[in-house]
């Protein structure tokens, strides 16, 4: 039963990551790839926690923690930088 | 180690199943939706219903089938339900931003171009300062 559903989950999100590559190679704007790279780092969280249940291991946390938080530094750091052409003034 | 309860399977199912169909979805707004303003919407969905529900299966599964609860996934979902807005938020600013500048690479959204800013406006808002607020800074 759950691995049934952790298959399906993680074929889900294989094809949501494809869609979002298709987005950052597309374009148009820089904000759309700022887009497209802030949920591509929201599905690979969700690949951890998925890899995670399926190793029962309490190892994955960590990991989707971290990228969580380099995730969100990243996308403000882009952010930053096209708005002010600086990212720590 | 404590009973399984007989739905515990059932719950972590469903909500693996719910949380990667909203991710799902949440990438195919981003890849239809026809302007940035409209695609914002879509991966905000997937971060908090997706990523909730796919958490929430772990802090089940961890709980109920292996017997070792732990609240490591709410402190990652809480993290992910600050953090989203406030990029979310920094991304509209980037495209209003390169809008304003005339980038012919950001099309305006339906709602049509945004409103020039005027001369005292503040780079964060783009509003001019309400009258009584401390504002104009030395050296800023």
């Amino acid at each position: 039963m759950i691995a049934a559903a952790l298959d399906f989950g993680f074929a889900a999100l294989g094809l949501a990551l494809a869609f979002n590559l298709w987005r950052l190679i597309r374009g148009p704007g820089v904000s759309d790839r700022i887009l497209a790279l802030d949920t591509m780092v929201i599905n690979v969280i969700g690949l951890i926690v998925l890899a995670g249940i399926e190793a029962a291991s309490a190892a994955a946390f960590e990991a989707a923690l971290l990228l969580a938080m380099v995730g969100f530094v990243g996308t403000v750091g882009y952010a930053k930088f096209l708005l002010r052409g600086d990212i720590i003034e | 180690m404590s009973p399984v309860p007989p739905f515990a399977d059932w719950l972590v199912s469903v909500l693996i199943v719910i949380g990667a169909g909203f991710a799902l979805l949440g990438s195919w707004g981003l890849v239809r939706l026809p302007s940035l303003m409209e695609r914002l919407h879509a991966p905000t969905k997937a971060t908090t219903l997706g990523l909730g529900a796919l958490l929430l299966a772990s802090l089940v599964f961890s709980a109920l089938l292996r017997g070792s609860a732990s609240t490591h996934e709410l402190l990652v979902s809480l993290f992910l339900f600050v953090s989203a807005p406030v990029s979310a938020n920094l991304i509209a600013k980037v495209h209003l931003h390169r809008l304003r500048h005339g980038e012919p690479s950001e099309p305006p959204g339906s709602a049509g171009a945004p409103a020039p800013p005027s001369p005292e406006a503040d780079w964060a808002t783009r509003e001019a300062p309400h009258p009584g607020s401390p504002g104009n800074f030395e050296g800023d």
